[in-house]
């Protein structure tokens, strides 16, 4: 096997808020490949965008906290690093697009300053050449005339193009991991499908690792090797993106991909998780996901821990330990 | 089935529905020297389609297409340009402000954003309230059985009545949106992108809210939203609109499996499907460029600039919304053309 690129062990991010201690991360632990792209997968407030954030050090502290773990990027532990060499990996090494490509960009610098910053920054190419990798950069990622676009304002730009310009942006120092957070959540549906062929178009070209946080099943079954889901905080399951959608392990993923409308199949009532997303600072005793679970007995009092299931694939809950009928009697009972 | 339901008088009928906005300022320096013409936003550009009583129609479209400005017009919450919105025979655009008030209670409304719908400094229960209080009178004491009833429809702990926004979830909030617009007993309502602000596990159960009021209460709905899967699940039929007019309109199952014009084949291939087998091999319609501005719409047919199939024809005439057939209608000429082969 190969050196993973990034390997993140034990990773626990906290937040301390009026209300106490928030475990926005807790404890969670994955390996990406080079040249893989890993999806994580979650509703609001499960934790996924706090996870990308305290990978690129950019939890703000406080109220924020990396409490423990590793984020070991091509053996080094960014997390103990000093910020001075954080910067020369941020943007260089690792890159990220965010959602809100409207609020990404800075409105009064026009897109030419914007792009060749990096460049300049990292590359130490002088101002002619960074605008002319710039243009390049534009190019691949499918503006059209770059060459004039290129000293417009973002205002004078779609939502699909801004996103564009991230894109080439985060690509522009040729980085080994691109981070996107929710890249096509702002967009349109024929805009995201636009976007979506972009990125697996450049991942296949630079071969670049990904990691695709996304909310939405659709996106990352299209788009990603291996795929995680996020429940408060906690990975609950982890498994190469076949292997998931095809014998989803934990109850909280079955549920999810049920309760996808399906297009074709007509269905008097869609499947519902009941119940609402935990609140951090309230968690209760145990497995998160217990008082929505269906299928919830006795010992979901403690914290299951997250075995292994099939190949590479794992998932954190008690029913995922059993295999047999007796044994699962048996925690029923306890 | 659906021949009956054409010849019922429709719930709602509406013709030629034109929504303009005015844009960009025109100072009145301008006007006195007619320098300047103000810009025309041709938000919805000649709509007609008819909602039959107990019917949920779905609207879907990107951004900008005009979605949120039909449903509005519908209520009457937006002034509209030309053309007729009736409703069991009269003419919303004809009515007085006194009028309109007293119809209204059949016609109600839900809001996408269950964070800025809700007055943050009223109770729930006198938000449920304030609409019942507005057309009758009731003594405090049914009022409020009538707003705890209404919480208990949808969902909601009665226990909760003075609690405020703020203490509840998104999906709580729009139980709460959807209380209030229940509370006069509504005929019409429209939906306008109901989930989009909702987690994943929410959005089914407010759909299964939706579906379960609608057979309870036989209410006709506008389902507004991009989102394909739910609008197919939760309506009867479904109106496609691109650029303020309505480009395919078909029974929701049909439209699903049989899209006509190339614009609805693009936005349903677009939808990314949970499913990595399918996902691989399935061929995706990728639209190029974006859409274009309302302000100045492109001549002839409006999706010929993104359209594979584009000819001539379709730069020069517009494309009429036309039946194929089992009241599949469509506007594209190479559907018009089709037909006539087959």
């Amino acid at each position: 096997m190969t050196n993973p690129l990034l390997s993140v062990r034990n990773l626990q991010t906290s937040f301390y808020t009026r209300d106490g201690e928030v475990k926005a991360v807790d404890n969670i632990s994955f390996d990406l490949e080079p040249g893989e792209t890993l999806g994580i997968v979650g509703e609001s407030g499960s934790g996924k965008s706090v996870t990308s954030l305290s990978i690129m050090g950019l939890i703000p502290t406080p109220p924020g906290k990396i409490k423990g773990g590793q984020v070991l990027f091509g053996g080094q532990d960014l997390l103990q690093i000093t910020d001075e060499q954080m910067r020369k990996i941020r943007g260089k090494r690792v890159a990220m697009i965010f959602q809100d490509p409207m609020t990404s960009l800075n409105p009064f610098l026009r897109i030419s300053r914007q792009i060749t910053e990096i460049s300049e920054l990292h590359l130490n190419l002088t101002s002619k050449q960074s605008r002319t990798r710039a243009i390049e950069m534009l190019e691949l990622v499918g503006i059209p005339d770059a060459p004039n676009r290129i000293d417009s304002y973002p205002h004078q730009f779609s939502g699909g193009m801004r996103q564009r310009v991230m894109i080439a942006m985060a690509l522009s120092c040729d980085p080994q991991l691109l981070i996107a957070d929710e890249p096509t959540t702002a967009l349109d549906v024929t805009i995201q499908a636009q976007i979506l062929e972009l990125i697996k178009d450049l991942k296949a070209r630079l071969g670049t690792s990904v990691i695709l946080i996304t909310h939405d099943l659709g996106v990352v079954a299209g788009m990603t090797d291996r795929l995680g889901v996020m429940y408060a905080g906690r990975m609950i399951e982890y498994g190469p993106t076949d292997t998931v959608f095809a014998h989803p392990a934990h109850p909280y993923t079955q549920g999810l991909l049920r309760s996808v409308p399906d297009p074709y199949e007509e269905v008097e009532e869609l499947y519902q998780i009941p119940g609402l997303p935990p609140d951090l600072s309230a968690l209760p005793p145990g497995c998160p996901f217990g008082p929505r679970c269906p299928e919830v007995v006795a010992k979901c009092q403690t914290q299951p821990e997250f075995v292994s299931v099939g190949t590479d694939h794992k998932s954190a809950c008690w029913l995922n330990a059993v295999s047999t009928v007796q044994e699962r009697k048996e925690i029923e009972r306890d | 089935m659906n021949g009956i339901k054409q010849k019922q008088d429709p719930l709602i009928a509406v013709r030629d529905l034109k929504v303009h906005f005015q844009t960009g300022s025109v100072g009145i320096l301008d006007k006195l020297l007619s320098q300047k013409q103000a810009k025309v936003v041709r938000a919805v550009d000649g709509v007609s389609l008819d909602i039959a009583k107990g019917e949920t129609l779905g609207l879907v479209g990107e951004s900008g297409c005009g979605k949120s400005t039909l449903g509005r017009a519908l209520l009457q919450l937006v002034k509209t340009t030309s053309g007729s919105v009736k409703f069991k025979g009269t003419d919303l655009c004809k009515l007085s402000t006194e009028q309109l008030q007293q119809t209204r209670r059949y016609l109600q409304m839900v809001f996408q954003d269950p964070y800025a719908s809700l007055n943050p400094r009223m109770s729930v229960g006198s938000i449920i309230a304030e609409p019942i209080t507005i057309f009758e009178s009731l003594p405090k004491e049914q009022l409020e059985r009538r707003v705890q009833d209404l919480m208990r429809t949808v969902g909601l702990n009665p226990r909760y009545v003075k609690r405020y926004p703020h203490e509840f979830s998104g999906g709580q909030r729009q139980r709460i949106g959807i209380a209030r617009a229940l509370a006069v007993n509504p005929e019409f309502i429209v939906a306008d992108e109901p989930i989009a602000a909702l987690d994943v596990s929410i959005q089914a159960q407010i759909l299964n809210l939706m579906s379960s009021l609608r057979k309870e209460f036989g209410l006709t709905t506008l389902f507004i939203s991009h989102d394909l899967r739910a609008v197919r699940h939760i309506s009867d039929r479904v109106a496609v609109m691109y650029l303020g007019k309505i480009v395919e309109i078909a029974d929701s199952l049909e439209i699903y499996r049989r899209p006509l014009h190339p614009y609805t084949q693009a936005l349903i291939s677009a939808v990314p499907v949970p499913d990595p087998e399918v996902e691989k091999t399935r061929q995706r319609i990728v639209l190029v460029g974006d859409v274009p501005s309302p302000i100045n719409p492109p001549s002839g047919c409006r999706f010929h600039t993104r359209c594979a199939y584009a000819v001539e024809r379709c730069r020069q005439e517009e494309p009429q919304l036309l039946d194929t057939g089992g009241n599949h209608m469509a506007a594209c000429f190479q559907v018009e053309t089709a037909e006539k082969v087959a």
